[in-house]
């Protein structure tokens, strides 16, 4: 009696031998038997239909981001891999766990120009850790046991199978193993002893050093030890964007977001630090402004798990390369206590001057349109400040991270490289079912929104109670600012005629409420965030709002405008 | 940053699609692969990749920093070419009669060393051996007397002149980090 099973159930098997209890993705030709295989499996796994391929990758990323496991994505053949594309890229820059398993057509077919073939495996490749056809149902656990090896261990990133249709038609006899190692690829270096002697060494001797924050403390689950680093050293710190709330927005070493529309103090003491300490970061361009006159005075330790970004763009005096989490550790161990509150004090002045002349206005505005930082800061603190933000991309994105806060960790879900236009609504999604327990706030510009809106009907069908904002202002508003501040005010494309966005909210049976004055905005959050259920805010904000403050796109770091 | 000719030396597995993920690392920072050899390694399993490329020391270290992070590639350097004993090889398809009628057949091959691999009526197919310059250098003497027929050069395949068998070393300690 033969035990043989047929390779899509192999697959699903071999998912939950992963511990894969949630999915997202879109059926079609070349996947229906892997899905007729799920079919069986609904008691154990959460099968999310999203509304388009894009969608289910950034939900994907969203549960990822949030809970720290695999974010799955099932999707078909050809447009639907072209579709999930977008996500996969995101993934790949942002370091976010991601398994994406698309069909393709029989491997008898393959190089014919079938129908819905697509070349998965090619088109892939630069934007993947690891990108592998299954051509036979036997390879289906191995494939699936490197996927998940690969995708979760070292720097995080998208794997994607490419599933033969015939693999998933045959039958296999099922046997899972995991994979432990492999050769070509080694996750994380063991820490040397002598990184952390020379680091710890500059340390030591510093005057004013200032830590750099990034995504690698929260993926690597360092939070605690970023925090004991700090404190022994007394080390001002400041978070790239993806790093935010790896620190509690009220730590007494928190100063803040670098970058391009950071906050002024971090930025400008950039360049008077003497030791800068860069944690889990890659030093963006939209964080280093131009690299020639950035932070020349100091000297740079940069930790980090990829040896291929140490150097990438900016020279280091000293490095350790391993994993955030075990270098923390060691060299705090090394680090002797100091006390640095004269360097620290000497951020204040720039955060004075931050309030006076952005943050005020920005916040508290007494007239006029509302603002979007009124509407995030407001949200934020309605949550207690405890929610998970999930943002779009623009000037949504800017002002949310500006102005929410946080007080624990894995509570920023943006696009942060890619910089992906559509992102918000899905990877709320994933977000809330991801973080359940947590209230999930997602902020989008008009033009996001409606760049994936067709996920609203996700929302409805699966229940997700996502609280979702739209400060419209009937740009786009990051394209019409640089018009406004570089290209004189020429607005080319970037008004935008919009539908009734709670008309839409109402024909996907979204509660929904509209506010276009400032005295209605505090109910409108609260009767938003009086249940768990999905709920849009649309708000009416400013047409001719800037972020600011900002350095503009390859300059200095301190050369900013406010 | 001055630019020189860079020898990259990749072991991989053997796997399907793992040229390609090389490739596009060039591509992307728009390096010309000047030469390419391909070929299986002398241990089992492994394959190793020789190529060059004209560009300045630091964007060859983060080249192969990016080659060496790609799953399956199991180790990459990279080398100028003083660290290298490294080789080429031409062939050279010349009709007989115009080969025939140089007259100082004997001095042409002692100057280049060259080898007959194949005379017949219509052709004769010559084989040098040597660097860029060496097979190059013939061809244009070749082109000066008569009309080469077909021309074509080997990728680069070199060898490091260093003491430590780099290759080895680092299987051994890959081998160590393997959980029991």
């Amino acid at each position: 009696m033969s035990n043989k099973i047929k390779g899509s159930e192999a697959l699903i098997k071999s998912l939950l031998a992963e511990g894969v209890d949630t999915i997202f993705g879109y059926p079609g030709g070349a996947i229906i038997p892997t899905f007729d295989a799920l079919y069986d499996y609904q008691d154990k796994i959460n099968y999310i239909l999203t509304r388009h391929e894009q969608g289910a990758t950034h939900s994907a990323q969203g549960y990822a981001r949030v809970s720290g496991k695999v974010g799955v994505c099932i999707v078909t053949s050809g447009p639907a891999a072209t579709n999930a594309i977008t996500g996969i890229g995101d993934a790949m820059m942002d370091s976010t766990p991601m398994v994406v398993i698309a069909g393709q057509v029989g491997s008898s077919l393959l190089g014919t120009d079938a129908f819905q073939e697509i070349d998965v495996v090619g088109i892939t490749q630069p934007i993947t850790k690891w990108s592998y056809q299954i051509r036979s149902a036997e390879e289906i656990p191995s494939a699936v046991a490197r996927a998940f090896y690969i995708a979760r261990s070292g720097r995080p990133g998208p794997v994607v199978l490419d599933f033969a249709k015939n693999a998933q038609t045959e039958l296999v006899d099922f046997k899972y193993e995991k994979c432990k190692f492999t050769r070509g690829y080694i996750p994380s270096m063991p820490i040397k002893q002598k990184h952390i002697d020379d680091a710890a060494s500059i340390i030591n001797n510093a005057k004013k050093p200032l830590a750099l924050v990034g995504q690698g403390v929260i993926l690597s689950n360092a939070e605690k030890e970023l925090l004991s680093f700090l404190e022994k050293a007394d080390i001002p710190a400041a978070s790239t964007l993806l790093g935010l709330s790896a620190m509690p927005s009220d730590f007494r070493l928190n100063k803040g977001f670098i970058g391009m529309h950071g906050n002024i103090a971090p930025n400008m003491k950039t360049n008077e630090c003497d030791v800068l300490i860069a944690i889990g970061m890659r030093f963006d361009d939209r964080v280093t402004g131009k690299l020639d006159t950035y932070a020349k005075q100091a000297k740079v330790i940069h930790i980090d798990i990829d040896p291929s970004e140490i150097g990438k763009n900016v020279a280091v005096t000293a490095k350790i390369l391993g994993d955030a989490k075990a270098a923390l550790c060691a060299l705090t161990e090394k680090t002797e206590p100091a006390t640095h509150t004269e360097w620290i004090n000497s951020f204040d002045d720039f955060d004075k001057l931050e309030f006076d002349k952005v943050i005020e206005k920005e916040l508290y505005p007494k007239s006029g349109d509302i603002t979007m930082g009124e509407v995030v800061r407001k949200v934020s603190e309605a949550t207690n400040n405890n929610a998970v933000l999930v943002t779009d991309v623009g000037q949504n994105q800017m002002m949310s991270a500006r102005y929410f806060r946080f007080s624990q960790t894995r509570s920023v879900v943006t696009s942060g490289g890619l910089g992906t236009m559509g992102f918000g609504i899905p990877a709320a999604i994933g977000a809330k079912v991801g973080a359940p327990e947590r209230t999930v706030c997602m902020f989008a510009g008009d033009g996001g929104f409606q760049m994936t809106i067709q996920e609203l009907g996700t929302i409805m069908q699966s229940n997700i109670g996502v609280k979702m904002i739209v400060m419209n202002n009937n740009y786009l508003g990051m394209v019409r600012q640089w018009q406004e501040l570089f290209y004189d005010k020429r607005y080319s494309s970037t008004p935008m005629i919009n539908p009734d966005f709670n008309q839409i909210a109402d024909a996907y049976r979204i509660a929904n409420r509209h506010v276009s004055r400032r005295e209605d905005l505090d109910d409108a959050i609260a009767e938003m965030l009086k249940d768990d259920k999905p709920f849009l805010l649309v708000v009416e904000v400013e047409e001719q709002g800037l972020v600011y403050p900002m350095t503009p796109a390859g300059d200095t770091v301190t050369n900013i405008l406010y | 940053m001055e630019k020189k000719l860079y020898t990259v030396t990749v072991f991989s597995e053997n796997h399907v699609g793992l040229l390609n993920q090389i490739t596009i690392i060039f591509t992307r920072r728009q390096l010309n692969i000047e030469t390419l050899s391909v070929s299986p390694s002398a241990l089992k399993g492994i394959h190793k990749f020789t190529i060059t490329t004209y560009t300045d020391a630091d964007t060859i270290e983060k080249v192969v920093k990016q080659i060496d992070k790609r799953v399956d590639i199991i180790k990459s350097y990279f080398n100028t070419d003083e660290d290298l004993v490294y080789q080429e090889i031409a062939l050279y398809k010349i009709a007989t009669d115009q080969f025939l009628q140089l007259g100082s057949i004997e001095q042409l091959i002692r100057k280049y060393n060259i080898r007959i691999l194949e005379m017949n009526e219509t052709c004769v197919v010559l084989e040098k051996t040597g660097h860029y310059d060496e097979t190059q250098g013939l061809f244009d003497e070749l082109s000066q007397k008569l009309k080469v027929l077909q021309f074509i050069r080997s990728g680069r395949v070199a060898i490091t002149k260093s003491k430590i068998e780099r290759l080895s070393d680092m299987l051994a300690s890959l081998e160590d980090m393997r959980p029991q």
